[in-house]
């Protein structure tokens, strides 16, 4: 692709920077709670070209290749962190809290997690974590919530009376309600990630690994599951990795970041300092009291958006009050908007220029 | 989790199995309807010993055998294959490494909620079958009830772990429903389910008696209907409780090889 000028250019240049530097923020080693050095994870997987000529010759002679999901990262996160773990589908995200939970074993590398190392799934440590898968569940299918708790409380031993108290104050904190004793099967997707938090919860684990909770619940739920996976963060001082599809989690939950591409690491650091430095723009938005034509607005700044009635700008953040001062002196707005780029246009940036600089 | 861990659990454990059991009434009259396979066998060998006793076997000894087995296969019968299969195809058994009590006891605890449903069956079928054939079909010397015992118990946990190495068997390739298939066969013909293993050409049940598939179900059967002597009994107990001790090693292997394999498929 031949180079481009104007600002996408100068914006895939700007990310290279920030590739090459990506910040490493290591909290202070006595309050570390999760530890990983040079992990990596490796698949050996099977594969085949289609037809039946191909499945015929697979019975005798399998191709395999080597996939490296994860290739040697290295992050560590405090107690009581909230950590937004990020990346392309296919990125390692789901892998690397797998091998954190002791689900997978590295192929090589080291991992801590509270200080035991997850492979060995120790009683110890299992009873201080909790992986939340959000497109498996654990809740057993045709009984209803109420008995996966009583499940969990046996298996994890929790004391009567604390489980008695976890359960009342979950109920209270997800509005549970009747939830918990009708069958599971027939309870909605919402309902039902509700239920498969608080059954993650009963033990109280101090490290919770959440992949994708919200997938697939409505904006409403979604709002509800994220103050209340805010709220036991705050309550029990829980350390949280969060992967997801939808960046308003990310940003509402999670000051801090990891963003990982191809199984390597490409950013861990303060998620408003990884938006400034792959967008340094702000965006405007302007509202008309009548018709504005496009070509009046170049001058303010790249137009993202424009219909007669409103326009997107992307502005230089440096030039965002001199831009703003001009809009409402020049144009007929009756209302303006100033806010960060969306996160997801943040993020795919950021893998595009990954991808273009690999290439 | 500890044994003790483990022992304090079981009653919970064993509690919620019962009621996921018992869940679904349609599936449960399914599951009995699976499992009367030995009453159509009865129905069959008692047509063909009408003209002349097989073996030991006249009609009244095909009914005894045939309900026994009925019984038998109630308290014996496992299911935890397809449970691991299902959960190491899609990924859910992620959800019980998650948890601080060894899977493999879980897999064994919901196997016994299930024997309350099993008694609710097999005991009228058992008091039917005394009325039926009166009581000399069955055995009346209590230390060959004593020793059916110790054989029911054999043959459940043989079944549990050929159930759980099979299963630990899907965590290396995928699926292994075509390998329980192939077992099946074999436990259907050779463990005397459908075919008295005494009825066996001589060579046969040689070979018969030093494979596992008649300690899964043939020999308390023919504790219950009397067909062996103390001293016989206990020799082919012996032998019961060796396949039992090689099945506790070969699942607790594979398991562990396998769990390390485990990589979540679909997940």
């Amino acid at each position: 692709m031949p180079p481009r000028s104007g600002p996408a250019a100068h914006r895939r240049a700007r990310a290279g920077t920030v590739l090459r530097n990506a910040a490493k923020r290591l909290p202070a080693r006595s309050s570390v709670v999760i530890r990983v050095r040079g992990l990596r994870k490796h698949y050996r997987v099977h594969e085949r070209p289609p037809g039946i000529a191909a499945a015929l010759r697979s019975v005798f002679r399998r191709t395999y290749t080597t996939v490296a999901a994860v290739d040697g990262i290295d992050f560590d996160i405090a107690a009581g962190e909230r950590v937004g773990f990020l990346g392309p589908n296919g990125a390692g995200k789901t892998t690397t809290l797998k091998v954190l939970s002791g689900l997978l074993h590295p192929t090589s590398g080291e991992v801590a997690v509270g200080g035991h190392e997850p492979r060995r799934r120790e009683d110890a440590f299992l009873k201080t974590i909790m992986l939340v898968l959000g497109q498996k569940q654990q809740l057993l299918w045709d009984l209803p919530p109420s008995e996966t708790f009583e499940l969990n409380r046996a298996v994890y031993d929790v004391p009567r009376a604390q489980y008695e108290a976890t359960v009342r104050e979950l109920t209270e904190l997800l509005d549970l309600g009747d939830l918990v004793r009708k069958p599971t099967r027939t309870l909605s997707l919402g309902e039902r990630m509700k239920c498969e938090l608080a059954a993650a919860l009963i033990h109280r684990p101090k490290v919770l690994f959440l992949d994708e909770p919200t997938i697939g619940l409505d904006v409403s739920m979604q709002a509800s599951v994220r103050d209340f996976v805010k709220s036991y963060n705050e309550r029990y001082a829980a350390t949280l990795i969060l992967t997801s599809h939808y960046m308003e989690d990310v940003a509402q939950l999670c000051p801090r970041v990891i963003v990982i591409d191809k199984g390597k690491l490409v950013y861990d650091g303060a998620l408003e300092e990884l938006v400034a430095r792959i967008r340094p723009d702000k965006r405007i938005v302007l509202r008309f009291a009548r018709a504005v034509d496009a070509r009046d607005l170049a001058p303010f700044g790249h137009v993202v958006r424009h219909d007669a009635g409103q326009s997107v700008l992307d502005v230089h953040k440096d030039a965002v009050n001199r831009v703003v001062t001009q809009a409402l002196a020049q144009l007929p707005v009756s209302d303006l908007t100033v806010e960060n780029p969306p996160l997801e246009e943040v993020m795919s940036e950021l893998f595009a220029r990954g991808r273009q600089a690999a290439s | 989790m500890s044994v003790r861990g483990t022992v304090r659990a079981l009653p919970t454990l064993l509690r919620v199995g019962f009621a996921d059991s018992v869940a679904y009434r349609a599936e449960m009259l399914v599951w009995v309807l699976a499992t009367t396979m030995p009453l159509v066998m009865l129905a069959l060998w008692t047509t063909v010993a009408q003209g002349a006793p097989i073996g030991r076997y006249g009609e009244p000894q095909f009914i005894a055998y045939f309900l026994a087995t009925f019984i038998v296969r109630q308290l014996t019968g496992s299911w935890a294959f397809y449970e691991m299969n299902f959960e190491v195809r899609n990924g859910t058994l992620a959800m019980r490494l998650l948890r601080p009590i060894h899977p493999l006891w879980a897999y064994a605890a919901e196997g016994l909620a299930a024997m309350p449903m099993r008694f609710l069956v097999s005991l009228p079928v058992a008091f039917i079958a005394l009325a039926l054939v009166g009581r000399t079909a069955v055995t009346h010397d209590p230390w060959t009830w004593a020793l059916w015992v110790v054989s029911v118990a054999g043959a459940w946990l043989l079944t549990l772990f050929v159930n759980l190495v099979i299963g630990s068997l899907s965590l290396f390739v995928e699926s292994t429903v075509k390998l329980m298939d192939a077992w099946l066969v074999f436990y259907f013909v050779l463990s005397g389910y459908l075919i008295p293993v005494d009825l066996f050409p001589h060579a046969l049940r040689v070979v018969v008696d030093w494979l596992p598939f008649r300690y899964q179900i043939g020999l308390p059967v023919e504790l219950m209907t009397g067909a062996h002597d103390h001293r016989t009994a206990v020799a082919l107990l012996a032998r019961q409780w060796a396949w039992v001790g090689v099945g506790a090693a070969v699942t607790s292997i594979a398991w562990q090889r396998g769990v390390r394999r485990f990589a979540a498929y679909g997940g």
